[in-house]
This record gives C-alpha cells, sequence and structure tokens, in this order.
C-alpha cells in the first residue's frame, strides 16, 4: 500500500489482507460474547499488529518528547514564546485524527510516516504544557543557588530545571503515551498496521474486537505502569521520606 | 574585687574597670570557643589552588543600583571598605538595599553606577559565572537542591570547576566533618534533614570550593530561634579558624551585632546610615535612624557583646562533701556570695547548701539545692542573663570548658556593669550628636 490515492483507502470495516476466518464453533457462529476457542486458535494473528502498534506510539511518544522539550527549552528563557506555542500545539491537539490522517495521504503517501506525523503532533500540546509547567515549578530558591554560585544558564537548565522539572515531564508523558495507544488504532487508515487492522477487519464479530481492544488497553496499562517506573527511578528524591 | 577565699576557683587575672570594658567588649566575640578541637584546618587540608582561600578585601566604590522606571535608586552610591577576613553585617529594614549590595558582589545584580573591588580585581571585568564560582553564597531559603543528594549539593562548584572525583570526595567528607554532620547522611536528600541540618549543609555548600569571600543573605532566617542560635554561634566558631571576609545580610539588629564585626546600617533609598563596629553603632549611633534602629535598649544589647568570661565573677565559699558544716559557717561570713558551694573532687559544682543543710554536723553528699543553672565562661552574657531570670535565682556557678568551677554569677553584677557603663552612653551620645533643631521659622 504506497499509492497514494484517495480512492484506494480501505474502507471502513473491510480489513485489508488481514484474516477472515470466522468458521468454526457455533461459538463463532452465532457471535457470542468471547469465544475462547476461536482466540486460542487465532490468537498468533495478532502479534504483529501489537508489534506495529507498540513501534508507532514508541515513536511517536519519543517524536513528541524530542520535538516537545526543544521548544520549551526554547520557550524557556523566551516566556513571550509560551502562548503562541501553547496555542500552535492546541490547534494541532484539536485535528480529527481520521481527517488527519487523509490530508496527509496524498502528501506523504500511505506508511509509517503519515500515521506518526499525526500521533507525534497529538503528543506535542500535553508534553509541552507539562515540561513548561515543570520548569516553572522550580524552586526559585535553587535557580538562585544554583546561579549563585556561577552555573551558566545551560547548566542550570540541565543540572537542575530539567532534572527537578521530571516529575511532571513524566505525568505528561504518561497521558500523551495512553492517549497514543488508542488513537494509533487509527494508524490502519494511514496503511501503517497496529491493532487497528484487526479491529476494523470484521468490527461485528465480538471476541475480535474484545481482543483487539483488550490488547490496546493492555498495552496502554503497561506503558502506564513502565513511565511510573521509569519515573521513580528519574526522581528518587521524591520517594524518600525525612528521617 | 576583695580578696578571694583560699579554696575560690582559679583566678582568671580580671583587668577591672570600665576603661577597659570597650575593647574587651570588641574582643568578646573574637573569642571563638574552646572546642574548636572538633573543626578540621579547612584552610590546609584542601589542595591549595592560587589564591583561593586566601580572604579577600571587598571595597565597595560608590556603588549604585537603579532599576530602570524607579524614581530613587535602590542603592545609593555605597562606599565602603569590608578588610579581609572580617564579617561585615548589612543591616536595615526592607527597601533599604541590603540585599542588592551584597548581590553586587557576586553580579547577581548588576551595578548601574560605580564599582565593587573584590581583591583588587573590578567585578565589571570578571565573567559572572566564573566570579560566583570563588564567592561562596548561602541564601535565606537554604536553596539546596532537592534533587541532589547531600554530597553533591555540597559538590556543586568543585563540579563546575572541574575537580577531579578523588579530590571532590576528600573535600566532602571533610567539610561534612566541619559542619558536624555524619557521614552516613551525605547519601541522603535535603528532604531526609531537618532546618539546621539542612542549613549547615548550605553553608558547607557555600565553602567547598574555599573561597576567599562568602556573602549570606539572611542565612539563618528560615531557622527556628533556638536552632538559629545554635548555628550562629557555631558559624561564628567556624569563622574565628576560617577567617573568611564575610558579607552578611540581615533585618535582625541582634543578629547584626552579633554576628558583625563591622555593621552597615542601612535605610530607605539604599543609603549608608552609619559603618561602624558593633560597640561603636550601641554607644554613639551616628544618627536618630540609626538610633532608633538599634533599639532604645541598647545597653541591654551590649549584654550580647560580651561573654561571662568578661565580668569579674563573684566567689562563694567552695565546699567538699564531707566537710564540717562549722567550717562552711566560718567561710560564709563576709563573703561575697551568702551561700556555699558544694564541689566534687574535680571542682565540678554538686549544690547549694541551704539551712537545712548547715544543720547537719557535715556536709552531706546531697545537698537541697541544686546547682542550676550552671553557666559556662563562654556564655553570653544575654544569654547568661536570661539563665538566671528564668530560673529565679540570684547565683549561677559558672565553670570553665571542664566544668570546672570559675566564679559565680549575679543579677547584681550584670545590673552593676549595666548601670556603670549607661552613664558613659548616654554622655557619650549626648556629645556626638549632630543638632537636628529646625531652623527657627520667621
Amino acid at each position: 500500500m504506497t499509492t497514494g490515492s484517495l480512492a484506494t483507502l480501505p474502507p471502513l470495516a473491510q480489513g485489508g489482507d488481514f484474516f477472515r476466518e470466522r468458521t468454526g464453533t457455533s461459538c463463532v457462529e452465532e457471535n457470542g460474547f468471547f469465544c475462547f476457542q476461536w482466540a486460542a486458535d487465532n490468537i498468533d494473528s495478532y502479534v504483529t499488529p501489537t508489534l506495529e502498534q507498540l513501534y508507532l506510539v514508541v515513536l511517536s511518544v519519543a517524536a513528541g518528547f524530542v520535538i516537545a522539550l526543544a521548544l520549551a527549552v526554547l520557550s524557556h528563557r523566551r516566556r513571550w514564546l509560551v502562548p503562541p506555542l501553547t496555542g500552535f500545539t492546541g490547534v494541532l491537539y484539536t485535528i480529527p485524527s481520521l481527517a488527519f490522517i487523509f490530508l496527509l495521504i496524498p502528501i506523504t503517501g500511505f506508511g509509517t510516516l503519515t500515521a506518526v506525523i499525526p500521533l507525534t503532533a497529538y503528543t506535542l500540546q500535553i508534553i509541552y504544557r507539562n515540561i513548561v509547567a515543570g520548569l516553572a515549578n522550580v524552586p526559585a530558591a535553587s535557580k538562585d543557588a544554583g546561579r549563585g554560585m556561577g552555573m551558566t544558564d545551560r547548566q542550570l537548565l540541565w543540572r537542575v530545571e530539567i532534572p527537578l522539572a521530571v516529575p511532571e515531564i513524566v505525568a505528561g508523558l504518561r497521558i500523551a503515551t495512553v492517549s497514543t495507544v488508542a488513537i494509533a488504532t487509527f494508524a490502519f487508515f494511514a496503511g501503517a498496521g497496529g491493532l487497528g487492522e484487526p479491529l476494523y477487519s470484521d468490527i461485528e464479530f465480538k471476541t475480535n474486537v474484545i481482543i483487539s481492544g483488550g490488547l490496546a488497553i493492555l498495552m496502554a496499562i503497561a506503558f502506564d505502569a513502565l513511565l511510573v517506573v521509569a519515573g521513580r527511578f528519574a526522581s528518587p528524591w521524591r520517594k524518600v521520606r525525612p528521617v | 574585687m576583695s580578696s578571694a577565699p583560699p579554696n575560690a576557683g582559679p583566678s582568671r587575672a580580671p583587668d577591672g574597670g570600665a576603661a577597659g570594658s570597650l575593647a574587651r567588649i570588641a574582643s568578646a566575640r573574637r573569642r571563638g570557643g574552646s572546642d574548636l578541637g572538633t573543626i578540621a584546618p579547612v584552610e590546609q587540608a584542601s589542595a591549595p589552588k592560587s589564591d583561593a582561600g586566601v580572604a579577600l578585601e571587598v571595597e565597595f566604590r560608590s556603588a549604585t543600583k537603579r532599576y530602570a522606571g524607579t524614581d530613587s535608586p535602590a542603592l545609593e552610591a555605597l562606599t565602603l571598605d569590608v578588610p579581609a577576613g572580617e564579617i561585615c553585617v548589612f543591616v536595615g529594614p526592607s527597601g533599604s538595599g541590603k540585599t542588592t549590595a551584597m548581590r553586587m558582589v557576586n553580579r547577581m545584580v548588576e551595578i548601574t553606577e560605580g564599582d565593587i573591588v573584590v581583591g583588587d580585581r573590578s567585578v565589571r571585568d570578571r565573567a559572572p559565572a566564573e566570579l560566583r564560582r570563588e564567592i561562596g553564597y548561602v541564601i535565606q531559603q537554604i536553596g539546596l537542591f532537592p534533587h541532589r543528594t547531600i554530597a553533591d549539593n555540597i559538590a556543586t562548584v568543585p563540579r563546575l570547576l572541574g575537580w577531579d572525583r578523588d579530590r571532590i570526595d576528600a573535600r566532602v567528607n571533610e567539610l561534612l566533618d566541619v559542619i558536624g554532620l555524619e557521614p552516613e547522611l551525605m547519601r541522603r536528600f535535603p528532604s531526609q534533614l531537618s532546618g539546621g541540618q539542612q542549613q549547615r549543609v548550605g553553608v558547607a555548600r557555600a565553602l567547598a570550593a574555599n573561597p576567599g569571600v562568602m556573602l549570606m543573605d539572611e542565612p539563618f532566617g528560615a531557622v527556628d530561634p533556638i536552632n538559629r542560635e545554635k548555628l550562629q554561634n557555631e558559624f561564628l566558631r567556624l569563622q574565628a579558624e576560617l577567617h573568611k571576609t564575610i558579607l552578611f545580610v540581615t533585618h535582625d539588629i541582634d543578629e547584626a551585632i552579633k554576628m558583625g564585626d563591622r555593621v552597615a546600617v542601612l535605610r530607605d533609598g539604599g543609603r549608608l546610615a552609619q559603618y561602624a563596629t558593633p560597640a561603636e553603632l550601641l554607644m554613639a549611633p551616628g544618627d536618630p535612624f540609626v538610633e532608633d534602629f538599634v533599639g532604645a535598649d541598647r545597653a541591654l544589647k551590649r549584654l550580647a557583646l560580651m561573654r561571662v568570661a568578661d565580668i569579674d565573677l563573684w566567689n562563694a565559699p567552695l565546699v567538699h562533701i564531707g566537710q564540717s558544716t562549722a567550717e562552711v559557717r566560718a567561710k560564709l561570713e563576709g563573703a561575697e556570695v551568702p551561700y556555699a558551694l558544694v564541689i566534687d573532687q574535680e571542682r565540678r559544682p554538686i549544690g547549694w547548701l541551704s539551712e537545712a543543710d548547715l544543720a547537719r554536723e557535715t556536709v552531706r553528699a546531697r545537698p537541697d539545692t541544686s546547682p542550676d543553672p550552671i553557666l559556662e565562661l563562654d556564655d553570653v552574657m544575654r544569654d547568661a542573663l536570661s539563665d538566671l531570670l528564668q530560673a529565679e535565682t540570684r547565683y549561677a556557678p559558672v565553670v570553665d570548658a571542664g566544668g570546672r568551677i570559675a566564679g559565680v554569677l549575679s543579677v547584681e553584677i550584670i545590673s552593676e556593669f549595666l548601670t556603670s557603663e549607661d552613664a558613659l552612653v548616654e554622655e557619650h551620645s549626648a556629645g556626638e550628636r549632630p543638632l537636628e533643631e529646625p531652623a527657627a521659622e520667621k
């Protein structure tokens, strides 16, 4: 799927080259709430979409983090840049996902890039705002002490301000990651695979919808837990209690 | 002082007389505690590096700070000289520019006009970051980095200066010892320490690269009064060893008098009202503003400048356990202190003999009246007086560093001292005060 024409869009609820088998037990025939036997037989066909989804999320959040951090650093000593940047990332956030993808297809064609661009764009608002808030919340005394002891602006930023903003930054990453996992199911429409592919291949088959959606939810929870742990490692001083 | 009983405490060769008292007041502060043994010789132990650690003179030359959009300057043409190795306290009400003056030294505030010279070099010719690394900096909110361990906090400036790891580790350990913090604490984060401990770490961090000049902006302001007192005393002891040039900002005149070798009183509009030693300030305030700022109780404040050792103590009859009370009674005849003090073999006070005790044949091991409060020669006179008043007692035994009896302090001694000196203060200031009578209106 590399051609860039709107006409070749996969119609909704009509999966691409994903499995179509809906035969087997009576549960499947009757489209029961959850057919364990079918799930056990077909679970392996969800592995690739899950890995694709994982890849999309990691790539998008990582790119979003790098861009948002750059924007935050840029606007840190230029406070007047904060409102326009917040506004700009906010506008990006309001673009409907499907519209964003469909608008990009003529330009970037089908593929991972077309999915990653909107996913990254959506993370910017949350991550940028949290980094800015985190930097703003650094105690004035710590900054004054740092500068007064001879740190340059850059040393102050990387040795004091950003480390102290880690809790807020991680909080932003958690929200951004969880929402990206959800939105990444649309990546299928950009031809980038992901859990959207099995999901939309048969949205009437309950077992399929539950497995596809369930995997996305599990992925979101796993990412969230991972970031909580990573956040604790990155900010060990916050856990300690007075002795 | 009349003839002392043969068994009175070790004599101190007191140089009585009002004439010597000013000099003694001036020297009182310099007498650091006698328990200096715990303080490591910082200067020698740290690796020598150019002129690091040598106290530098700080000179304000018409230093002026004017903020854009304001009519009056925050600091107006401040000219004063802080000699190397001394503590200069900037004191004044808010808006008097005391913090501004201090922060201009390390260019945290840029100088608008005039100049500040630190050790023969104008701060205006220095790169701010480089200048600041050579000047210790302690602020009121302490400003420890919450995300860094105590060791890392202390190592801040040495790291900026690119010291190697071994040298930094050695320095951190040395400083923990200097400020009296157990080495285990060095892996802790600031939030795990008490306010007093955090403040000590703040001082250690400022001392880390052994700067010649230290700036301290209300360093003990965030600490409770009891701990503040303790930290002040500790810091004075430390300074007696280190001899840094220290610019110290406070709004508390008592702290200024206690900490300063010299005190610069600033007033509204950033103008210098008086620059003098604490004793001068108390005895001869330069103008009504200073007089008002120092307070009506300045005679009492002078007690804060003295230590118990600076005054002539009285002697109480000293008796030992098992001594016959008849002998004690004989000693009590005509004694300065009309009570007998029981001491042990090491001459440490055990208690006062009561009438009931004296009714016995011999002095018993547990006299009726406790010797508390026991004062030390190093105690500040004001604290000693407050201890006496608090205990509702007229006499308190004074001991030396070894806990041995050195004499007895009484409320009368202090009151005599105050009344004798008060006359001097009044004469002095009345003569020097500028005439401020407005010209008669016609």
